[in-house]
């Protein structure tokens, strides 16, 4: 193995424009497999969901679920797509165990959505159009074990299990348009493509795109070309970077790899290359000799798929309001800067803040707790926001028993900690911890007697008009009454007990 | 002009993992020429208003319900393979040494 030292990233792009193509498989969420009846359940037994089709045994005959064609027609809709009058699936043949037919049905050049793009938003706000070649149907390989190696990797594997309740599932394979022009953002470009098609997918409910369980995966392609050329350069082609995070570092590390080789007068390599997380670099997978002799031919044993325009026009009505839309408006209703609403974004909030809103929250309120508290908590659990055990309806009672006065910030931070600790509703949490705010001048008094008894040189100088110094009384009582004072009130009553106006 | 080369056939043995020996590529080669030369006079009887046709039956959208069937049992599925382990396909190594 070679290493080449890296070009860096400034003096990669002094000298070179990189040209990207991001190919995205995404698992469509439905029900059971492409061509049979199999379910698609996570966390199954191996082997436990498979039938003669799947398994590619003789004499069975695969049939095309009418959910996945309907759900890639309107990801082909939302990516502004022309839909085929008439397409074919085809058979690529090749040798490898996660596929057991021996080939995979795919399509090839009769895609069923083609000619399409979609706007992205950086996060400065400037949109940039990424131009869609096409997105077609496929199904998924069965997952390898590989057994015999020292880290469970192919490579001196003595010898590799196969289970194929993953072989069907429904697979849509959205390709890029070579993507231009990007410049010195193009790994950001790269980011924000996939980021943006992962709103996209999941605005659709077509599949829930998690990226980390493999229900979407990204492949980077990436040539260079000096600055002034119009050819495009030799590609490597990096598979499965499977983060957001990820696919911008894989492309800034090949970007300055190939300037690398290219600066020493090398060629690069057409190749398969792989991502390393722990290292953010990539090697060298298999060297493409035989450039992809798959031998398509169309599929003999489905019939074409011909989506009538009336079906295709329903759909399109139906589509859902696109996401970077959703957020622009959001983001002014909400009165947030661009920025903001990434961190917002980035954070998975947006549905949980307008979910928080639709419960009678005010916008301020739900984005404080959500991206304050919450988001903290998530964090310091290494678990999603949604995944925190609160409801954007809890998350809203409590923004209104804020609005009450019945608790104050502090109390309503330790109502939702009861509430994530599984104590129950927001009003059971204050009811069985007793975090009602205190205002009720009988409870409040004595302890204002005694914060002024306790504290006569300041009652001193409040009696002769330094108003200001009761600050030190209402904390004095705050402290007493562990936080749960109003304080509003408490102020109220120093000075009434004092004699002084407020 | 022949359907088919001694080169391509090799290839395509290749890419099928058929091993064929000097004498089967010369064999196989002018066998597949003649059958894709018998196939190839399809095309003198198609006149340009004839598409190709990739299914002889007029038929476009055949789909299923998304509806969940029964699946095999993992030992009915696993009953025809040459070798299981872990309730799973057995394969031999898949990389050789290198």
């Amino acid at each position: 193995m070679t290493v080449t030292e890296l070009v860096s990233y400034e003096d990669a792009l002094a000298s070179y424009d990189p040209v990207m193509g991001l190919e995205v498989h995404v698992e469509l969420g439905t029900r059971t497999k492409m061509f049979c009846g199999c379910s698609t359940a996570l966390g199954a037994e191996p082997n436990t969901q498979t039938c003669p089709v799947c398994l590619g045994l003789p004499g069975s005959l695969p049939v095309v679920n009418a959910t996945a064609v309907e759900s890639t027609i309107r990801i082909g809709l939302a990516l502004n797509c022309e839909i085929a009058e008439w397409c074919r699936f085809a058979r690529k043949n090749y040798f490898y165990p996660d596929m057991p037919k021996n080939f995979q049905i795919s399509q090839y050049d009769e895609p069923i959505a083609f000619n399409g793009y979609l706007d992205v938003q950086l996060e400065d706000g400037e949109v940039f159009r990424v131009e869609i070649e096409r997105a077609h149907m496929e199904e998924d390989t069965g997952k390898s074990t590989h057994i015999g190696g020292a880290t469970g990797r192919i490579h001196g594997a003595s010898h590799s299990l196969l289970d194929y309740n993953r072989a069907g599932i429904p697979l849509v394979e959205i390709v890029t348009k070579p993507i231009v022009g990007a410049g010195e953002r193009a790994p950001e470009v790269a980011r924000a493509y996939v980021a943006e098609l992962r709103e996209l997918i999941r605005a659709l409910g077509v599949s829930e795109a998690r990226m980390e369980m493999g229900q979407m995966r990204c492949d980077v392609n990436l040539s260079l070309r000096p600055h002034g050329t119009e050819t495009f350069g030799t590609r490597s082609e990096t598979k499965n970077v499977n983060s957001l995070r990820s696919v911008e570092r894989a492309t800034r590390f090949e970007i300055q790899r190939h300037a690398a080789v290219l600066d020493a007068g090398g060629k690069i390599v057409q190749e398969t290359r792989h991502f390393h997380e722990d290292t953010g670099s990539t090697t060298s997978g298999r060297v493409k000799e035989e450039a992809e002799d798959y031998r398509y031919f169309p599929e003999p044993d489905l019939v074409p798929v011909a989506p009538s325009r009336e079906w295709v026009e329903k759909l399109r009505a139906e589509l859902p309001e696109l996401p970077r839309v959703r957020r622009n408006r959001l983001r002014e209703q909400w009165g947030i800067s661009q920025h903001e609403m990434q961190s917002v974004l980035n954070a998975g909030a947006i549905d949980l803040i307008v979910a928080t809103i639709d419960a009678g929250a005010p916008a301020d309120q739900a984005r404080k707790w959500w991206m304050g508290e919450l988001a903290r908590r998530a964090n310091e659990q290494g678990t999603e926001l949604s995944a925190l055990p609160i409801t954007p309806a809890q998350v809203a009672r409590v923004c209104a028993l804020v609005a009450e006065g019945s608790l104050n910030d502090k109390l309503a931070r330790q109502t939702i900690e009861g509430v994530l600790a599984g104590e129950g509703e927001p009003d059971e949490v204050v009811e069985k911890r007793g975090l009602k705010v205190v205002s009720d001048t009988g409870a409040l008094s004595k302890a204002v007697d005694e914060a002024i008894a306790a504290n006569e040189a300041i009652a001193e100088k409040i009696r002769g008009g330094k108003v200001q110094a009761a600050g030190a009384l209402v904390g004095a009582v705050m402290k007493a009454t562990r936080g749960q004072a109003d304080a509003a009130r408490v102020r109220e009553l120093i000075l009434e007990k004092l004699g002084v106006q407020g | 002009m022949p359907g088919i080369t001694r080169e391509e056939v090799a290839h395509l043995a290749r890419l099928a993992r058929l091993e064929l020996k000097d004498e089967e590529l010369d064999h196989f080669a002018g066998q597949l020429d003649d059958i894709i030369g018998a196939v190839a006079r399809v095309s003198d009887v198609a006149d340009e208003d004839v598409p190709p046709t990739s299914h002889p039956l007029p038929l476009t959208n055949v789909m299923r319900p998304d509806e969940v069937r029964p699946s095999l049992t993992p030992e009915q599925a696993l009953s025809g393979a040459p070798a299981q382990e872990q309730q799973r396909f057995k394969v031999p190594q898949i990389l050789g040494e290198e």
